[in-house]
């Protein structure tokens, strides 16, 4: 398909990082408002569906080769991964730790393992669409 | 630290580093990285034995699922520690002797760890003191045999093979499952020990028998036993190496170690005493009697095999006699079956992986294994012909041989066996000596034919692939080495005796080594002109005999074709539940994607609108619900509007975005009942679903009125409202549930509990992770399905390697 739409590139290429930064904002927030892995890693999904719909899936693949089957598993190992982390430290299985650090400029700041966690639910969902979507998309 | 958990788990860690091992160290046989695990496994748990032989146990628990009282426990006691150092013992001679067996061109890579694999598994199975935890070892020792019979995946013969072995084995695994499930709910507890512990309290309960007969299956199957033990010759399309590791030294143990374990608890019993005698002492005989006709060397080691599983198999079952009479200095004389079962089953491990090694050794000089076209090789390959010719004369029972000693005990046992009045005995008993003398007989025709067939007679090179020649010194050291083990506990078998095997037997009857009975016996070459002298003498005069006239008795195999074998019929029932659930199936799988759909909402309407009426869970009363706004009211008559028309939608596109609609409806029904969080996601949801609807309209054909008929119309109306009415009853039914207490106080708390505000998330990410875990996993899953079914198109060239 080849979409010659000036205004809708213009306009996707500003829209994209708007996007991506709520992706991100969203991400974070999750610990205590509303967002999380899962919503965030959606946004960041429909950024690069837009991208994909806006330009040709060649164009797109040139400027980020990224193998998103690959994302995917990565995400999934680092679900994973962390519940088997509780493991070493003598915990159960995916027991999660938190806590409070002073950091210079930022001040207190909590840091915590679901954000690893969270980070693994992400990747999964951002591959697995895109993965999908260009599944269907190539198919002959 | 748990050092013996971890000696289980370093073989898996080996088996995830191989690979790179093998990917990055292109000059090094990776064989030389895999060697280093069994043999510092070896000396580990060689340095355990004084403590073991001294009447220690050692038990490190590491928890798992605590929850379900499942735990990886390791126990080591001497049962455990014989069977540890055969694996790892003759791992790491196998390993070596692979080293040279296999060249570099082979995928070596994959072999090493699968069999690293396959040697954490059966170290789990012997050392698990959990039920389940064994089980689940146990079927990856299955597995593992499986993939390491499909090494060379292009023959067909090794495919099939492989099949057949795991088909057998895993059945029997799943049926010795339910065998400890049931065991587990009787005694309520999934250790082994503990049950031994409280065995009276279970052995008079209804499913006692049942549950033993199941573990028996897991166990038969396992170790090949008649009539399973037809997978065993498949099995030898394996690599020598596995075979010999594999298919004859360790993992077909795992059945008769299950056999050992269970003793206290079964043991006793008359079920058992016959079941496991009379099963073993049978297949000893089928397996020696058909050892004799094979015309292929690894054949006749696979058929001796079976057999001499089935021998050491009868000793348990004879041994387990005295558990029936309790302790007593008479009753003490039968657990002397149980000593010389353990003593061969060492044995048996040396002189069998001696002498497949000589089979792979054979092939490899000459590339053929039929004793049809081997013969003269003895001036050829020398040594060869002198570690075949020790390892022979073992199996044979012959001394000065390790053999000789354990089948004198077999005898010894046999005998008393006879003089025992219960069990009917007195009637039956004498069967057990007289097969058990006629199966010996034909062993050692089969041990004479291994050696004369291929090492004397005439030298036929024109018959061979290559000419025959002593293989490099490397490959012959691990058979000189067992061979060695062969003839040194000929003349010192106490120290396998009293080290290894008394505390073996203090594990196993535990009753009795509590009574301080003295349960170990001092093995002797020599113990003067008794019945089992002679009952050898007469095999070795019978036996010559037999071998020397076996032209004219071979005929006595015709009555058993292979058209009636055991094989064809496992063939012809495998065919058969091919056929006819290929015609089931066809019945229901219409290809049709609506009436899949179909059968899931009339599954839906059974299963929820079933259980609301069988539970009488149902209750609600409209005046305790929130009123609806006004403004709900509009999102919903919108949603109903859209609902509706997407009925009558005449394109893909108009129902598509209705269909969104519908989403998007719901998302803001999130917002008005202040859900921001099932909000937010709905919405992005909905936006990327439709995305992915269009990308799939593309592909689409256009949208058809389709003829149906008046009784399929009815039908989707039935299903469709039922759905719905359901579906309301379960919305409306939640609201008023009382039937639970509600749990939602304990998330309250979720920021001193999991450092998070956002009490969603902290439910997802925290309390039930396991959930979101897993739903992960499932997306993976589901992508990686999508991809493959889309992308992956099988080539054209995977035929050809399929029909090798």
């Amino acid at each position: 398909m080849k979409i010659n739409n000036v205004i809708l590139r213009t306009v996707a290429k500003l829209v994209f990082f708007i996007i991506l930064t709520l992706a991100v904002y969203l991400f974070f927030a999750g610990h205590n408002s509303p967002g999380g892995g899962f919503s965030g890693g959606l946004v960041l999904a429909s950024a690069l569906v837009l991208l994909f719909i806006v330009f040709d899936i060649e164009t797109i693949q040139k400027g980020l080769p990224i193998d998103f089957k690959l994302v995917a598993a990565f995400g999934a190992f680092l679900s994973v991964g962390t519940g088997f982390g509780a493991l070493i430290f003598g915990d159960n299985f995916l027991t999660q730790a938190f806590d409070y650090f002073n950091v210079p400029f930022f001040g207190e700041i909590e840091l915590t393992t679901v954000t690893i966690f969270e980070g693994g639910v992400a990747l999964v969902v951002v591959g697995v669409v895109v993965t999908i979507l260009l599944s269907i998309s190539e198919d002959e | 630290m748990s050092t013996l958990v971890l000696a289980i788990f370093i073989p898996f860690l080996a088996a995830a580093i191989i690979p790179f091992l093998y990917k990055y160290l292109k000059n090094i046989h990776v064989g030389w990285f895999a060697i280093l695990v069994p043999t510092g496994l070896f000396i580990y748990l060689a340095s355990l034995i004084p403590a073991i032989s001294s009447g220690e146990v050692i038990v490190q628990t590491i928890n798992w699922i605590p929850s379900y009282g499942i735990d990886i426990t390791a126990y080591l006691d001497g049962l455990s520690l014989t069977l540890a150092l055969l694996i790892s013992g003759v791992g790491a001679l196998v390993i070596l002797y692979s080293i040279y067996y296999l060249s570099s061109k082979e995928p070596i890579g994959t072999f090493y760890t699968y069999l690293m694999l396959f040697m954490g598994a059966m170290l789990g199975v012997v050392m698990s003191d959990n039920m389940l935890v064994l089980y689940v070892f146990w079927e990856l020792t299955s597995i593992s045999s499986f993939l390491l019979i499909a090494f060379w995946y292009q023959r067909k013969r090794s495919r099939e093979g492989a099949k057949k072995s795991l088909i057998i084995t895993v059945s029997g695994g799943i049926s010795m499952l339910v065998g400890f499930i049931m065991v587990g709910s009787m005694s309520n507890t999934w250790s082994i020990r503990e049950v031994i512990a409280n065995v009276g309290a279970i052995s008079d309960h209804a499913l006692f028998i049942p549950a033993m007969l199941l573990v028996l299956l897991g166990a038969f199957t396992k170790s090949a036993q008649f009539p399973f033990h037809i997978w065993l010759p498949d099995a030898m399309e394996a690599p020598t190496p596995v075979s010999a590791y594999l298919h004859s030294a360790t993992m077909v143990k795992a059945g008769i170690y299950l056999v050992t374990r269970f003793t206290p608890v079964f043991g006793g019993e008359a079920v058992w005493f016959w079941a496991v005698t009379g099963v073993g002492i049978f297949t000893l005989f089928w397996g020696s009697f058909n050892a004799v006709r094979q015309t292929d060397l690894k054949a006749l080691l696979a058929y001796s095999t079976i057999s001499q599983l089935g021998m050491i198999m009868s000793m348990f079952g004879m041994g387990s006699a005295a558990l029936y009479l309790g302790y007593s200095t008479e009753s003490v004389v039968y657990t002397g079956a149980t000593f010389a079962a353990l003593f061969h089953l060492v044995n048996h491990s040396t002189f069998k992986g001696a002498l497949f090694m000589v089979v792979g050794v054979v092939d490899h000089s000459v590339g053929t294994r039929d004793i049809r076209r081997l013969g003269g090789l003895i001036t050829l390959m020398p040594v060869t012909f002198t570690i075949a010719t020790v390892g022979s004369m073992s199996m044979a029972g012959l001394p000065p041989f390790n053999g000789f000693l354990s089948k004198e005990m077999f005898f010894v046992s046999t005998l008393e066996i006879t003089e025992a009045g219960f069990f009917g005995l007195g009637t039956w008993g004498i069967a057990i000596p007289i097969i058990a003398w006629i199966a010996s007989v034909f062993t050692f025709v089969y041990s004479t034919v291994f050696v004369v067939k291929t090492f004397l007679g005439p030298y036929k090179e024109e018959k061979l692939e290559h000419p025959a020649h002593e293989p490099k010194p490397g490959m012959l050291i691990s058979p000189i080495i067992l061979g060695l083990l062969v003839i040194v506990f000929f003349f010192m078998p106490n120290i396998v005796g009293e080290n290894l095997i008394t505390p073996a037997m203090n594990g196993i009857f535990p009753t009795f080594a509590a009574e301080g009975a003295e349960l170990g016996t001092h093995i002797h070459a020599w113990h003067g002109f008794k019945p089992e002298l002679f009952m050898t003498i007469g095999v070795v005069l019978f036996g010559v005999l037999l071998f020397i006239t076996r032209k004219y008795w071979y005929g006595v195999y015709n009555l058993f074709p292979e058209k009636r074998s055991i094989n064809v019929f496992y063939g012809f029932v495998l065919d058969q539940i091919e056929d006819k659930s290929t015609v089931i199936t066809n019945k229901y799988m219409t290809r049709y994607l609506r009436d899949y759909m179909v059968y899931i909402f009339a599954f839906f309407i059974l299963a929820i609108g079933g259980i609301f009426i069988f539970t009488e869970a149902y209750y609600f009363t409209l005046p305790e619900n929130a009123p609806i706004s006004n403004f709900e009211w509009l999102v919903i008559l919108a949603m109903m509007i859209a609902g509706i028309t997407i009925l009558f939608a005449k394109s893909r596109l108009t129902a598509i975005v209705l269909n969104s609609i519908l989403g998007f409806g719901i998302s803001i029904l999130f917002v008005l009942f202040r859900a921001p969080d099932l909000a937010l996601t709905q919405t992005i949801i909905e936006a990327v679903t439709t995305v992915l609807f269009l990308v799939a309209y593309y592909f689409l054909p256009e949208l058809d009125k389709e003829d149906t008929t008046k009784k399929t119309k009815s039908i989707n109306l039935f299903i469709s409202i039922g759905v719905g009415v359901v579906f309301t009853a379960v919305a409306l039914g939640v609201q008023g549930n009382k039937a639970f207490d509600t749990i939602s106080t304990f998330f309250e708390n979720s920021y001193e509990l999991a450092g998070g505000k956002n009490m969603v998330n902290a439910i997802l990410g925290d309390f039930r992770a396991f959930d979101t875990m897993m739903e992960v996993v499932v997306l993976l899953i589901a992508g990686i399905g999508v991809y493959t079914m889309i992308r992956v198109k099988a080539k054209k060239e995977s035929d050809q390697i399929e029909d090798k």
